[in-house]
């Protein structure tokens, strides 16, 4: 009763559905709803049940690769090391299940993750430990995992076989839903679970806003660091698994394609590139909006050239658009 | 010495290229001739150029990955253009020129007013720089101009000419870095973009300066591409981007803006390729090289941050 007048009345606003869930999350999932529909107007067959859950099916791959890339974002580093993560990951499953050995056989897909969480620890200590800044160290990671493709395989597609479990995940179904959607559900609940309830989470958003005042704070900011690329690098290694299950083969390059799909991903969800912010579902959406964005460039029968300048224009268009929009509520 | 101390990196970056360089001219089957000379000029030309546009970016605190395509991209597009009579090629050159401008300038909007991360801006205009090349140009092609390629890549009384060119750069371009307003902004933009308009430097106009620079010297590599291989290769971009920036790191130019000279970073794209220069007469299996490649850059670049472990205070490691 005798709380004090405030001096000046701040009318708050009750944060509305925008405010909660964020802009661009929004606005991608209009997008994604435009994708289909315009898509159906063109292509009768493409609003079926069947084809829009191939198109998650196939949204998975990206997207589980895109979480490794977001958590690695949220940081406020950056991990282009991916594309040979992928293609190393593929050579090493498909040798090792290959094997006649059945025990080495039966070890292809635990040691597949363990090559993605040895990448990510090189990766991680280099930036943790040396404070190389992670878009260089991760390239020069990068151009090494090529040399070793290219000098283990002599150049040559790598022989082998796929492992069932990676054919079961990758394009098996379970009542009716692709079992690689029901995967990066698992996957996705963790993360969220991870970066909402648990102090590595907000470790993470806390270390990419400012690294010397989590330091301060006390927290071990290079266990963290080196954490999030060896956790990074497995999921790329769980994507490579299963795009390996999906196209049923590994081969040289088969991870080059998804560099820029990936980051576009994280970034047109409206995860800041310099880190700290950003929320999951936005890469969730974002994998989707991507792969939908894709496929209709493919069904147009746009030639490479062109697909790379409309998905270019399209992201900066979308950033631009973000821009806008957060200037406008500032104002 | 207080000379030496102030340009302490770019010493051990030069020093490094010399050694570097004694180890390939050693081990070269025709030893030190202008042949030799030559080629190596020519190879450390483009990636030295290209090591300057990647430069101007990372001096006004940005990161440029749309340095290999727009080499590519002005690469395609002097295979259409530089041919015919001499003012046709006068013309194609200030064209060529023009367009790297415009694609570096298209950059510095998007990130000056768009207020856009550089790297996501460049990341996106790469992709559609690539793209247009590839449209122009589907499959390696074209023509150059065969007597200008020549005055350009052979040498000038047993002086390569693309060391010429190089020196002339790097002149040209320190009198305006060092002593000009605009030059200076530049290094003040990339330690404090803050303090630099509160000094009430126009920040916008001078990040816009340095991606038109940037832009221009990425034309420059892409006409210096085509005078080399005398086609237009509209695939070629990728290795730009990622060596520039590799050149500009152990150039000693620090990736967070205002530190470093073009000289840097001329002196890291040389490393860059006597190392691979080095590993092709080394006898490594051809098919080792790519490793060896990636593990001396992963490990120069190790070398080079090895400087953290002698600072005492931890704090001083974080941002």
């Amino acid at each position: 009763m005798n709380t004090p007048a405030p001096i000046f009345s701040v009318r708050r606003r009750r944060p509305g559905l925008v405010d909660r869930i964020g802009f661009s999350v929004l606005f991608l999932a209009g997008g994604c709803v435009a994708l289909v529909l315009g898509g159906a107007l063109a292509y009768p067959g493409f609003l079926s049940p069947g084809y829009i859950l191939q198109q998650l099916q196939i949204a998975s791959f990206l997207g589980v690769i895109a979480t490794g890339a977001m958590l690695v974002i949220l940081l406020g580093e950056i991990d282009l090391s991916v594309p040979w993560t992928i293609t190393g990951t593929a050579i090493v499953v498909t040798n090792l299940a290959g094997s006649h050995n059945s025990m080495i056989a039966d070890l292809a897909l635990p040691l597949g993750l363990a090559t993605g969480a040895a990448i990510g620890l090189v990766n991680g200590l280099g930036v943790a430990l040396f404070r190389v800044p992670a878009m260089v160290w991760t390239l020069a990671v990068n151009a090494m995992l090529l040399g070793a493709a290219v000098f283990y395989t002599g150049g040559f597609k790598p022989q082998g076989a796929v492992p069932w479990l990676a054919t079961y995940a990758a394009l098996g179904h379970t009542l009716g839903i692709p079992n690689a959607f029901l995967l990066w559900l698992i996957i996705g609940a963790i993360t969220l679970w991870f970066l909402h309830r648990t102090i590595y989470g907000t470790y993470l958003y806390a270390m990419g806003n400012s690294q010397r005042a989590l330091f301060l704070a006390g927290a071990r900011v290079r266990t963290i660091t080196v954490c999030t690329f060896v956790l990074a690098g497995t999921l790329s290694s769980l994507g490579a698994i299963l795009l390996t299950g999906y196209t049923n083969q590994a081969y040289q390059g088969m991870g080059d394609p998804y560099l820029m799909p990936v980051i576009a991903a994280v970034v047109i969800g409206g995860t800041s590139i310099l880190g700290g912010s950003g929320s999951y579902l936005g890469t969730f959406v974002g994998a989707v909006f991507i792969t939908l964005m894709s496929s209709i460039l493919a069904l147009m029968q746009m030639s490479d050239a062109a697909r790379q300048i409309i998905f270019g224009a399209i992201i900066l268009a979308m950033l631009l658009a973000y821009r806008s929009a957060e200037k406008a509520s500032q104002t | 010495m207080s000379l030496f101390r102030r340009n302490r990196s770019l010493a051990i970056t030069i020093t490094a290229l010399v050694v570097l360089f004694a180890i390939f001219i050693g081990i070269h089957p025709r030893g030190f001739s202008t042949y030799v000379l030559t080629i190596w000029f020519n190879q450390g030309t483009l990636l030295g150029l290209a090591a300057i546009a990647q430069f101007f970016v990372v001096l006004v605190r940005g990161v440029d990955l749309s340095v290999g395509p727009i080499v590519a991209l002005t690469n395609v597009a002097a295979s259409y253009l530089l041919i015919g009579s001499p003012g046709g090629i006068a013309l194609g050159i200030v064209a060529v020129l023009a367009l790297g401008a415009i694609c570096g300038l298209v950059n510095g909007i998007a990130v000056v007013y768009g207020r856009i991360q550089p790297i996501v801006t460049t990341l996106a205009t790469g992709g559609m720089m690539s793209g247009i090349a590839l449209m122009l140009r589907p499959t390696p092609g074209g023509s150059i101009d065969e007597n200008l390629s020549d005055a350009l890549t052979y040498d000038i009384y047993g002086v390569p000419t693309s060391a010429l060119l190089l020196v002339v750069a790097l002149l040209v371009l320190n009198i305006p870095l060092r002593r000009s307003l605009l030059g200076l902004t530049m290094y003040a933009i990339g330690s404090s973009e803050q303090a630099a308009a509160m000094t009430g430097v126009r920040v916008d106009r001078v990040k816009l300066a340095a991606y038109g620079a940037s832009g221009i010297f990425s034309a420059l590599a892409g006409l210096y591409v085509s005078m080399v291989t005398l086609t237009g290769d509209p695939a070629i971009g990728p290795a730009y981007t990622l060596n520039s920036i590799a050149a500009v790191v152990l150039g000693g130019i620090a990736l967070s803006g205002g530190v470093g000279s073009p000289v840097g970073a001329v002196a890291g794209a040389l490393i860059l390729k006597t190392i691979s220069s080095l590993m092709f007469f080394s006898g490594l299996p051809p098919l080792a090289q790519p490793f060896f490649e990636g593990l001396v850059l992963a490990v120069a670049i190790a070398l080079g941050a090895l400087g953290v472990f002698r600072i005492r205070n931890r704090l001083e490691l974080f941002r």
